[in-house]
């Protein structure tokens, strides 16, 4: 391997420009002001309107002053994030539950594909396409390998026994 | 519209979903022109972060169009062309005060150790975002920022996370004139961190990853050293012994999650889940750090445990600064930087895909395929 050291920094472009022997301690710094020690008691923005679920931290009293309004809970999976949000972000209940609440969401969207009339293109949403173009090989080695294993769990479970 | 949409880990597509509305009068609608898949994405892409719902749309790093203003945004009009930071901030709270423009207590109602971020699970509030042709952006006077006249949009888009988090992770590291800066990752984070280390005036700028294809970039485009891990017995023993036994100042990890190198860290934290993701660069770090040296963390990590060697930061008196970037504290200096050339971002895309696409940009960029370094989404009505 190459090393090398160098000493002088002609070569570098802008070496330097933003040097500063105060920038340590650095950013991220707690820079206290008066209004620290009153807590939460900043002049809060307008509340957004609260027309959706929102599940709140336990580790806070209240919504946010704006939110997302992405996919309101719903469903198993949303009864699962409704238990999770229970427990604090200091507690394995909490995440625990919400992973396993994603997994859950993962065949609630299937069933909703489904039901919607769609059959989920599971390749095209995997970006196969891609391989294709840029993995041709590693692509079909990895079909072969689905079909391998696939063929032999069919001959496993499909054969008489002696 | 147009939206990129989450069906499970490493399933994505293009949908058509209803228009973003005004739902809070700081609110502004922008059409989008230019949108990055982020290396983080990867994280949410591949099911790791908790509270990802199906149905969502990501995007953090986005620019657009102004289209429609609520009644209380000043600052902005129709018609403005925007760089968006990708954190939520409302500008009020003591955090925002502070300048700690990622740790906002108004914008993200489902956790506390993060402001909100858009198109990034529940977890930073649960917000659609910018991988899309129109997003709602809460807060419109406070993060985002006029594009200057004449930048180029693929420049712009880059100074939504990408070059102020390089740019924080430098400085983060307290660098000072001569010493040797080590970064974890030459992905598009740690290709910036390179080259930003330099501005603060290290010695010595190292990268260390193992795809060859970004190495070279990185080598050429920082003007710094690039390892591949692959070739050494240890990345610890080598940084210690270029570094005449002594360690690095400052160490960068710029991977997050996803790293690689350690099977362990791999096991438990990228297939199993029994951690927050894979903390290989962290523990790299620590243990290839002088003592008291310090270590800077802008790779992404979930919101539980991981495996490092805290012993190890004790015992030698390293200190630890980290956090998401403060993109609004940022901009006014880094967008002078892009002007006045100090930092050129564009190079750093290598895939301009269509918005329609993206199931596939996804996966070339997770699978690192055609020597991708960062892929930019672009909406048919920016074509």
């Amino acid at each position: 391997m190459e090393n090398k050291t160098p000493k002088d920094y002609s070569h570098i472009k802008n070496w330097g420009i933003d040097a500063d022997p105060k920038n340590d301690p650095t950013y991220p710094m707690k820079h206290r002001t008066d209004a620290e020690q009153e807590g939460y008691s900043w002049d809060r923005p307008t509340q957004q309107d609260i027309n959706i679920e929102v599940l709140h931290s336990n580790e806070r009293p209240n919504v946010t002053a704006v939110f997302g309004t992405s996919m309101p809970p719903s469903g198993l999976s949303g009864m699962i994030r409704r238990f999770a949000f229970k427990h604090s972000e200091n507690s394995y209940l909490h995440w625990l539950p919400l992973l396993m609440a994603d997994r859950v969401n993962v065949v609630e969207g299937v069933i909703e594909d489904f039901s919607k009339g769609t059959v989920p293109n599971i390749f095209a949403e995997k970006g196969w396409k891609a391989d294709w173009e840029h993995n041709r090989s590693g692509l079909i080695q990895k079909v072969g390998v689905l079909a391998l294993v696939t063929t032999a769990a069919v001959v496993l479970l499909t054969r008489k026994k002696d | 519209m147009l939206a990129m949409n989450y069906r499970g880990p490493q399933r994505v597509r293009i949908d058509e979903k209803p228009e973003p509305k005004i739902l809070h009068p700081q609110d502004a609608i922008v059409r989008v022109t230019r949108s990055c898949i982020c290396g983080s994405d990867l994280h949410l892409y591949n099911g790791n972060v908790p509270d990802t719902r199906v149905g969502m749309t990501f995007g953090h790093e986005f620019i657009g169009e102004v289209t429609e203003i609520g009644s209380e945004v000043q600052k902005l009009k129709v018609g403005d062309m925007v760089i968006v930071p990708f954190n939520i901030a409302c500008g009020k709270c003591h955090f925002c005060k502070q300048g700690l423009f990622g740790n906002c207590h108004e914008s993200n109602s489902q956790a506390t150790a993060v402001g909100g971020i858009f198109g990034y699970s529940h977890t930073a509030g649960g917000y659609d975002g910018g991988q899309a042709e129109y997003v709602r952006v809460p807060y419109a006077d406070v993060g985002p920022t006029v594009i200057p006249p004449g930048m180029d949009p693929d420049d712009a888009v880059l100074l939504t996370d990408v070059v102020p988090t390089g740019y924080q992770a430098a400085e983060m590291g307290g660098i000072q004139k001569g010493d040797t800066v080590v970064i974890f990752g030459a992905g598009p984070i740690g290709i910036m961190a390179a080259r930003c280390s330099w501005l603060f005036g290290a010695g010595r700028v190292i990268v260390i990853d193992k795809l060859e294809y970004r190495l070279e970039f990185v080598r050429n485009y920082a003007n710094c050293e690039a390892y591949n891990y692959e070739e050494m017995d240890d990345p610890v023993v080598f940084v210690k012994k270029t570094t005449d036994w002594m360690g690095a100042d400052v160490c960068i990890d710029a991977v997050g999650a996803e790293a690689s190198g350690n099977l362990m860290q791999t096991i438990t934290g990228r297939k199993l889940l029994l951690q927050a993701g894979s903390a290989t660069a962290v523990h790299w770090a620590v243990n290839s750090l002088k003592k008291g040296g310090i270590l800077s963390i802008v790779g992404v990590y979930g919101p539980t445990d991981n495996l490092v060697p805290i012993g190890n930061v004790v015992n030698k008196g390293i200190t630890i600064r980290a956090n998401q970037a403060s993109v609004k504290r940022l901009l006014p200096k880094l967008i002078d930087h892009v002007q006045n050339g100090v930092i050129n971002p564009k190079p750093l895309i290598t895939h301009r895909v269509p918005l329609e696409d993206v199931a596939d940009a996804y996966h070339i960029f997770s699978e690192k395929l055609d020597n991708c370094i960062k892929p930019v989404l672009i909406p048919p009505s920016a074509r």
